[in-house]
């Protein structure tokens, strides 16, 4: 059990540096890399059924008491992400190997992509602010030097806004370690959870304000997240795709795990709904006003991060519950339709909507899955966004939020049409001619194809397994906001 | 003691904000250096009163030790900032190569779109379908 909660961290380290070693064996590489990914999934998946079933469990690193070590916390919520995240993470790592810009830039790619896996798991696991930190950069500088993948002219300067931002989050981040630390004494979460309650009520509120711009940068919410559409759609689609997955919803976690454990309320907080509505508002608008396929999903990142937000800041059971369940619907479907782009992308040889047409008649099948994830994302039932968006507006409403239930409403009609806009550009029409396609290699069009399929069908599966996965989400939610379990598992180390 | 090392903290903070808003690359990065210079420091500073080394000696009691976390958190964080700030001097270089050009443009895709009527862009698409038949023949 012990072993279990690190796994999903040393797996993808280790296979990370066994990728570097091995870079001058493009085969072995490859499979060394998939084989590590698949493995860290198995024990995402086996450390959710243990957790599911005996509760909360910590552990500290190396043997140390978690007031002088590190300790590592699996609880229902962060296993439940792990698990979707690792799903996401395999599914790009398969495509990823049939994709020209990934396969062809060398062999740095799998290195760097295991680099970014391990911090995205030490991020979802850690129980130490400072630990939190380290996952963050990580992630971060594995993203960096991912998104600068190949060097290109119009790579190179999103990226550098990009470092920038990203790096001035980080030293704030540090500067808010520094000023909890000088208040507390800790940087252990749990023993933060109890001191901060002894301090002065403003105090804590500025040091929680602190955290939730660091984070709220990370998570691109208004009105910290104009990086976001610049750096995201200059990088290979796989590189994409896997970040307007996870690299913001890590951000979320991030938002969630402090303002809940750290910073608890009892009542919804109308800061966080404000930021939660202007960030969809915006996010929409900025994506309606997009003539670029890319560039319209990297706005609706934006926006979606609006509607986590607004179930957290309602800081209730059905509310938290709902942002847990929208976080796992999420990952999987835009992470399949930054895939799909990449494949139009590789089909027709551009993402701008004037210059291809017509892919639902030279590739029906992408068409098809296209018009199911982006259903989704707009929220039309059955489909998973639907539950989502329908579990956040019953939350909402439960707590008389009326304005932000409007708001949500508004963003989904608009996040339809300008999902229709792509559909009428891109799928509809005649194929167009003129511009050769990038790929020409089919066996690599078929591992991408399946990988995007098998995305598409997780979450076809969410929506199926609704049920019992709310009820899940819902006791997740319930110990975040009890907090007890959490505090017990690591003071009882 | 610690009042020159808070008016020191301040003032890397106060500089490295003012050059962070800087056109030229270069001085962002150097705004970045002394920002992340000003937080190490703060982190260390979080360890309250300077005192004796932890740990060195065994006839030194615990009371009188300094708090010996921040300053392996600092140790951390000055790790992690200089290899960031290395990595971004590459990519700056980088970007040096390829465009001969050190000062941060307007956004390009901004500026585009805020004159983005529809009659220039309707010129701008036939010209694009006139180079493409160009380079087809």
């Amino acid at each position: 059990m012990r072993v279990l909660i690190a796994l999903p961290i040393l797996i993808p380290m280790t296979a990370s540096a066994i990728t570097l070693l091995t870079m001058r064996t493009g085969r072995l590489q490859r499979a060394v890399s998939i084989g590590a990914s698949a493995a860290t999934l198995a024990a995402s998946v086996a450390l959710l059924v243990r957790i599911e079933a005996e509760g909360v469990t910590a552990v500290g690193v190396g043997g140390w008491a978690p007031d002088v070590g590190i300790a590592l916390v699996a609880d229902l919520f962060a296993c439940l992400l792990l698990v979707v995240s690792h799903i996401a993470i395999f599914s790009v790592l398969v495509y990823s190997v049939g994709h020209p810009r990934t396969r062809d830039s060398g062999t740095v790619f799998h290195p760097l992509y295991l680099a970014m896996t391990a911090g995205v798991s030490l991020a979802f696991l850690t129980g130490d602010l400072f630990n939190l930190f380290v996952a963050f950069e990580i992630l971060l500088t594995a993203s960096y030097a991912l998104l600068t993948l190949g060097g290109r002219r119009e790579q190179i300067r999103p990226a550098m806004t990009y470092i920038v931002i990203s790096l001035v989050a980080s030293l704030l981040f540090i500067t808010a370690i520094g000023l909890i630390y000088a208040a507390t004494g800790t940087v252990n979460l749990a023993k933060l959870a109890v001191e901060l309650e002894q301090l002065p009520g403003d105090v804590r509120t500025a040091l929680g304000l602190l955290l939730l711009v660091v984070f709220g940068t990370k998570a691109a919410v208004f009105p910290l997240f104009f990086w976001l559409p610049d750096s995201y759609p200059t990088a290979p689609s796989p590189v994409s795709a896997v970040f307007a997955g996870l690299l913001t919803k890590v951000g979320v976690y991030a938002i969630i795990r402090s303002q809940t454990l750290l910073f608890p309320r009892d009542e919804p907080w109308w800061l966080l709904s404000i930021v939660a509505g202007t960030t969809m508002f915006i996010g929409v608008l900025g994506a309606v006003a997009q003539q670029d396929m890319k560039r319209i999903l990297s706005f609706h990142i934006v926006s979606q991060i609006g509607y986590m937000i607004m179930g957290v800041a309602l800081f209730s059971v059905a509310g938290v519950a709902a942002a847990i369940f929208y976080l796992m619907h999420h990952i999987p479907v835009k992470t399949s339709l930054f895939l799909l782009e990449g494949i139009v992308e590789q089909t027709a040889g551009s993402s701008r909507l004037d210059r291809v047409s017509g892919i639902a008649r030279s590739r029906p099948v992408v068409a098809a899955l296209f018009m199911i994830v982006a259903m989704s994302l707009a929220g039309i039932p059955p489909l998973s966004g639907f539950i989502g968006k329908f579990a956040l507006l019953q939350a909402s409403v439960e707590d008389d939020q009326w304005i932000i239930v409007v708001v949500a409403l508004v963003v989904s009609i608009l996040t339809l049409f300008s999902m229709t806009k792509i559909w009428n550009a891109v799928f509809w029409g005649q194929p167009s001619t003129g511009l050769a396609p990038l790929a020409s290699n089919v066996d690599s069009h078929r591992s991408m194809l399946a990988a995007t399929a098998g995305l598409v069908m997780l979450t076809l599966a969410i929506a199926a397994g609704a049920g019992p996965l709310y009820d899940l989400s819902e006791r997740a939610a319930t110990d975040l906001l009890i907090r007890g379990p959490y505090l017990d598992a690591i003071f009882s180390l | 003691m610690s009042l020159i090392l808070a008016i020191t903290i301040g003032a890397l903070y106060a500089i490295g904000t003012y050059a962070l808003f800087d056109r030229f690359l270069s001085r962002i990065i150097i705004g970045l250096a002394l920002l992340g210079h000003g937080s190490v420091l703060m982190l260390l500073f979080a360890g309250g009163t300077p005192n004796e080394p932890p740990f060195a000696d065994s006839s030194i009691s615990p009371e009188e030790f300094a708090d010996p976390l921040p300053q392996a958190l600092a140790l951390t964080a000055i790790v992690i900032t200089f290899g960031v700030l290395v990595f971004l001097l590459a990519v700056s270089y980088r970007s040096w190569t390829l465009t001969h050009d050190d000062e941060v443009e307007d956004d390009l895709e901004d500026a585009r779109l805020a004159s983005d009527d529809r009659v220039s862009h309707s010129v701008e698409r036939e010209l694009s379908a006139l180079d493409e038949d160009l380079e087809e023949r």
